[in-house]
């Protein structure tokens, strides 16, 4: 009945899965599936875990199918015929106990898990956890560290086995923050403040990114996470303070209009900057509230005071000149 | 036959005039309230909205800034009277008594009905007056998302009773009709219960508590 | 008067072709040919009707006709018009992002435009109304109804949703699509950051589609609740109607938060309303839960009657009785309820605390307890049964393989921890498309070839089926299972591009799952054209081509006007199976009744063209325009109310009749048994193999 056409196209699909499934394991990197912090690791054996379970109840569909089919077919001689059998206590019992008591097993799993890896949740490691207040801009993520007056753009720098507690905002539409080989995702909205706590438990190098669709320059919206041991931490922080730029009212407005990082970059940084990353003094350290508050002063907000629009585009661009 | 017509519609004898209409009266009737939970639900949803936006007022007038009590009294009477004169109406209708009480009920429904439209217009006025609109912040939004949806419900009220009256007027009080008429009657309660709603949640409550 | 005063915001940039004159490109020239395909598909049907003089018959057999019946094929019919406008973005996207790394040749803003019509045409105008479309034509004939509750409204609903559907082929040729994908997420959508029309259409297709279907569950539900045939108790029903049952109280229920949604975002936008803005107070966290209070049971809304499709296809097809009746009743009506406590799942990474994620989570992990029933339950309906493996059993097949795939993948999606991961994530988008396709299209598809030869008195080629099926099971195989995969290796959904080159095989290989798809569909229209083509030949007109087991079946193909000559009286579950059985079937007796039908009306074609009309003045802020079209809709419906004598009798001597000649029709046919079932002997009179 199946034609030969047809069973060759099911295997060709059936073998070119086979073959993407078994490649070779860097393609995971930058994703939690090759974690690099505690949070991250435990969302991979979790997923593992959930996996497994539920192959107990998905298994046996793919065993019994065939089965079925092939037992039951009509013309199959000596197969039996029960067209009246709708109705069988034991198979009823076994249908819902058992996943019942699978999703009864996986929702334990999911209270306990969910609890402990709560993003809000503050990590314990050495020493006290770096302050990050993070801002999405189009389409650029801003890392202020209040505590020590800089910022930077395109690069997270964050010490090893330190916990980071970041807060975050943006100032222009909903996106949403990850970095995968650290933890997960967490939406970050205008006037409004989420929290993520992560930690690095190798140094390294994990790319970041925005996935939430938020307009022309959403694919370019990435930047590094550098996690590096303390003393080049300390490095780090002495070189964005020498080398960075004051981000002033005027260097905001370049930065946070609509634009890519590349763009940002040639508008803002300095030859002492590398190239993926604009670096910052801080002359406000109360910048972030200001950002937040933006949205709160009781009065209409004009649309070119309003970053991410065509208007506040166009004002700071009319400033600048 | 007749212990059929009360099981299947009770409170109104619809069948004088033909046997056949039974069964589809209840069926229209059904349909309706079908419709009105559904309404409920865009209702309820808008009344959600209200209570999660009774901070939101940006420093613009609030609750207790806005209200003219003494207007919404006058409104809920207006309103409430009229579900009585729509229920009077309805008994009229059911017991078969001369069609102009009837119309004379419903007409004094269509005036109170527009004497509340008429209060809440005012009171929107005034609002606008002080810069209490909707563009001035979210709570006003969800303040005139809801209060004029309820008020649009009315004035469609209004014309659908002024539709079935000029339709009396020309057909007579056909088997259609009545159902039309017992519909319309639903729906005049219900907008009661709604502002009912209103006048606890958005007025007494947000006053209360905002 | 000013040109504002006029044309609103209309104005000759508007066209995609004034763009590519102006600066050529390819991403010019796909949106250029996109705009002319629509155009002249559509001056090549009013071309066609003029040429064979088909206005007439259009008009008064169909655009006037108040017959569920006819009105259910022309859910269908403008679905797959839509579908195929769907499927080919799909297939665009996947070539885009075939060459997607570090580029591709479609800008991102056109790329957005297409995941945001691709998402809102495939729910909204493919997926709806071909179930809306199924659900007329079938639920009342296997109650035994005459008729819809209200057959006027029903065409009203009809006329609704195609005036949405059109507005969003208007978009592809004037002005723009919205950008925000199908769920136009606010601020992104609002006034400040995208003061054009493409979110304006989407507000009003949505809102006009979402009324549409509103009414339509109203209908529904009370034709169920009210005009069962007499000892059609709830719990005699066929599967399908009750997962109908399930499906209108969803849309009653469910539908308004999606309309409440897009009404105070068009309140936003249009009038200065705060509801989902930055500043003033407004708050987007409350679109994002308005939407998915609707967002989720939709889902449902659209998978259970495919369920209820798929419990037909395997008990005929098995020539059993459906296994677990009551335990897929029970778990049917779960999954309805269910359906509204979870919506929350849509947003765990929106910052709320552990125990509220926690919580949803469970929920949503509760639906696999019902959903895992219903399998077993298909598969111990085939156990001990006579398998016949046709078109629809190849769908249903190819269903439950894929389809406990995609549910794994739910259960792993709702754990929030996990969800933080991939949330956003092309795993995500090959996740839904997981449940979608597998669960809902093959559904609709098995349906489509189940019940074809009913609703037109002949069967669907049965080769070109079977070729159809296998391509969308390989299609569908090889476009997403590599997407969950990239979706692991961390790409976000919505990306028009990347630069990841381990990415690309992945996507290759999508994409060739795409041509697959594609030539699925076109194998579907070639099937269509072939069997109308062979018709002669497969005719069935007695009315049982598959030895079927509920009411539909006993009634000839395609079926009167009126439906039932004679309303049945059912006795038990699967009566008409019953009835073969027993050789009551086709009985002669009965009294026959004169029966009212609706007269027809253009009621509803008349608002389907108004509230275009409505719509787009809105889209375009054409003021004069939308007043008029508010003021004649008002109207039309008023008048409407006035035309109170429109039913028209069929005196029982022509029921009579017909009903006879039928039956001597009986008579004089050869039964067939079940191996001549796709053979020209098959003419709908089955010698039953189904036993007692």
């Amino acid at each position: 009945m199946i034609g030969r056409k047809q069973f060759s196209s099911l295997a060709l699909s059936g073998v070119t899965i086979a073959a993407l499934m078994v490649a070779p394991c860097p393609l995971f990197a930058d994703t939690f599936l090759e974690p690099a912090g505690q949070i991250a690791s435990d969302q991979r054996s979790h997923l593992l875990w959930v996996t497994g379970i539920t192959m107990i109840a998905v298994i046996p569909v793919f065993v019994l199918l065939p089965l079925i089919l092939l037992r039951y077919r009509r013309g199959r001689s000596g197969a039996t015929y029960k067209p009246r059998w709708e109705y069988s206590l034991p198979l009823e019992i076994t249908m819902w106990g058992v996943p019942l008591f699978l999703v009864g097993v996986l929702s334990l799993a999911l209270w306990q898990s969910t609890h402990k890896l709560d993003p809000y949740k503050p990590i314990e490691g050495a020493g006290p956890p770096v302050n990050v207040q993070v801002v999405g801009l189009d389409w650029k993520w801003l890392f202020i560290y209040p505590d020590l007056g800089i910022a930077s753009v395109g690069e997270l720098a964050i010490p090893v086995d330190q916990p980071v507690a970041m807060t975050l905002t943006t100032d222009t539409v909903m996106q949403s923050f990850i970095i995968s080989s650290l933890a997960g995702q967490i939406y970050a909205m205008p006037g409004m403040t989420t929290e993520l706590h992560v930690m690095a438990d190798t140094v390294g190098a994990f790319e970041g990114e925005n996935t939430q669709y938020n307009g022309n320059g959403f694919v370019g919206q990435k930047f590094m996470t550098r996690a590096m041991d303390t003393a080049d931490f300390d490095g780090w922080v002495q070189k964005v303070k020498s080398d960075g730029v004051a981000l002033d009212e005027a260097a905001y407005g370049v930065l946070a209009r609509q634009s890519s990082q590349e763009e940002a970059h040639k508008g803002l940084a300095s030859g002492a900057m590398p190239s993926d990353a604009i670096w910052f003094t801080l002359p406000d350290i109360h910048l972030f509230h200001k950002i937040v508050g933006r949205y709160h002063t009781g009065k209409p907000l004009p649309l070119a005071a309003q970053p991410g629009t065509v208007e506040f585009s166009a004002a700071t661009q009319e400033a600048a000149q | 036959m007749h212990a059929v017509e009360v099981n299947q519609h009770p409170g109104l004898n619809l069948t004088q005039h033909s046997d056949v209409h039974v069964p589809k009266n209840a069926t229209v009737i059904f349909g309706f309230w079908i419709f009105l939970m559904s309404d409920m639900v865009f209702f309820g949803l808008m009344f959600a909205i209200y209570i999660t936006m009774i901070g939101a007022t940006a420093d613009g007038p609030g609750p207790k800034e806005l209200f003219d009590f003494t207007s919404l009294a006058l409104q809920t009477g207006a309103l409430l009277l009229s579900s009585l004169t729509a229920g009077m109406a309805l008994l009229v209708l059911k017991y078969n008594q001369r069609q102009r009480t009837m119309v004379l009920w419903l007409l004094a429904t269509l005036i109170l009905g527009l004497t509340f439209l008429t209060l809440e217009v005012r009171d929107f006025i005034a609002m606008f007056a002080m810069d209490a609109g909707p563009w001035r912040s979210g709570y006003l939004s969800a303040f005139f998302g809801l209060v004029p949806l309820h008020g649009l419900h009315v004035t469609m009220g209004c014309l659908w009773l002024v539709v079935l009256l000029i339709q009396l007027s020309i057909f007579g009080m056909v088997p259609k009709l009545k159902t039309r008429f017992m519909r319309f009657a639903l729906f005049w309660h219900f907008l009661d219960l709604i502002w009912i709603g209103i006048f606890s949640i958005v007025y007494f409550g947000a006053w209360t508590y905002g | 008067m000013t040109y504002q005063d006029i044309f609103g915001r209309l104005t000759l940039d508007a066209l995609p072709f004034t763009a590519f004159i102006r600066a050529p490109s390819v991403n010019e020239a796909v949106a250029s040919t996109a705009a002319s395909i629509v155009v002249v598909g559509a001056l090549t049907v009013l071309f066609l009707l003029t040429r064979y003089r088909l206005w007439g018959p259009l008009w008064r057999d169909w655009l006037t006709s108040t017959d569920h019946k006819k009105i259910g094929i022309m859910y269908i019919v403008f679905s797959l018009v839509m579908m195929t406008r769907g499927v080919i973005e799909g297939v665009v996207m996947r070539t885009q992002q075939a060459f997607g790394l570090d580029g591709g040749f479609l800008q991102p803003d056109h790329f957005a435009q297409l995941f945001s019509t691709h998402g809102t045409i495939m729910i909204f105008f493919v997926a709806m109304p071909f179930v809306a479309g199924f659900i007329n034509y079938v639920m009342p004939l296997q109650i035994g109804a005459r008729d819809v509750a209200f057959p006027v409204m029903n065409q009203i609903s009809l006329g609704l949703t195609v005036a949405s559907g059109v507005m969003l082929m208007v978009s592809l040729v004037v002005g723009k699509f919205s950008t925000g994908g199908w769920s136009a997420y606010p601020p992104y959508t609002g006034a400040a950051f995208n003061p054009g029309v493409g979110p304006d259409y989407w507000i009003w297709a949505i809102v006009v589609s979402g009324l549409g279907t509103t009414l339509s569950g109203i209908n529904f539900a009370t034709t169920i609740y009210k005009m069962r045939a007499p000892g059609m108790t709830f719990f005699r029903m066929p599967l399908f109607t009750w997962t109908v049952v399930c499906s209108s109280i969803l849309m009653v229920f469910a539908l308004p938060p999606l309309s409440v949604a897009a009404l105070l975002l068009g309140l936003d936008r249009y009038l200065d309303f705060h509801f989902f803005t930055n500043d003033l107070g407004g708050n987007m966290m409350n679109y994002a839960n308005l939407f998915w209070l609707f967002g989720h049971p939709e889902v449902y809304l659209l998978v259970l009657p495919a369920y209820g499709m798929f419990s037909e296809v395997f008990a005929t097809y098995s020539a059993k009785r459906l296994y677990g009746y009551t335990s897929l009743v029970i778990a049917t009506m779960s999954i309805a309820v269910l359906s509204f406590t979870v919506w929350l799942h849509h947003f765990f990474t929106m910052g709320q605390s552990a125990l509220i994620n926690a919580a949803f989570g469970i929920a949503t992990m509760l639906i696999a307890i019902p959903t895992g029933v219903k399998v077993y339950d298909w598969m111990a309906t085939m156990y001990r049964g006579r398998i016949r493996i046709s078109v629809p059993m190849i769908y249903g097949i190819g269903f439950l393989v894929l389809f406990v795939i995609g549910g794994l993948t739910g259960v792993i999606l709702a754990n929030p921890t996990i969800d933080y991961q991939v949330h956003n994530s092309l795993f995500l988008v090959a996740h839904f498309h997981n449940v979608l396709i597998p669960g809902v299209l093959f559904g609709l598809l098995a349906g489509y070839n189940y019940w074809f030869p009913k609703a037109f008195g002949f069967r669907l080629n049965e080769r070109l089926g079977r070729r159809s099926a296998f391509l969308w099971i390989a299609g569908f195989s090889l476009t997403f299972f590599p997407l969950y995969f990239v979706g692991l290796m961390g790409m976000p959904r919505r990306s028009f591009s990347y630069t990841d080159p381990a990415f690309v095989p992945y996507m290759i290989v999508a994409v060739l799952g795409a041509f697959c798809i594609f030539s699925a569909l076109i194998t579907i229209l070639v099937q269509l054209k072939v069997s109308i083509k062979e018709r002669d030949q497969n005719r069935v007109p007695i009315g049982d081509p598959w030895d079927a087991r509920t009411l539909e079946w006993s009634i000839p193909a395609p079926p009167p006007e009126y439906n039932f000559a004679l309303l049945p009286q059912v006795r038990e579950r699967d009566e008409f199976a019953m009835a073969k059985i027993e050789g009551r079937a086709y009985a002669a007796e009965g009294d026959y009744e004169d029966i009212e039908v609706p007269k027809n009306t253009p009621i509803g074609f008349v608002l389907c063209v108004l509230s275009g009309v409505w719509m787009f003045a809105l889209v375009w802020w054409i003021w004069w325009l939308a007043a008029l079209a508010t003021a004649l809709i008002i109207l039309a419906v008023i008048l409407w109310t006035f035309d109170i004598d429109n039913e028209h009798v069929i005196p029982a001597a022509d029921v009579r009749k017909a009903h006879e000649a039928w039956l001597e029709q009986i008579r004089l046919t050869k039964p067939v048994d079940r191996d001549h079932e796709a053979d020209p002997s098959n003419q709908g009179l089955a010698k039953t193999e189904l036993e007692g």
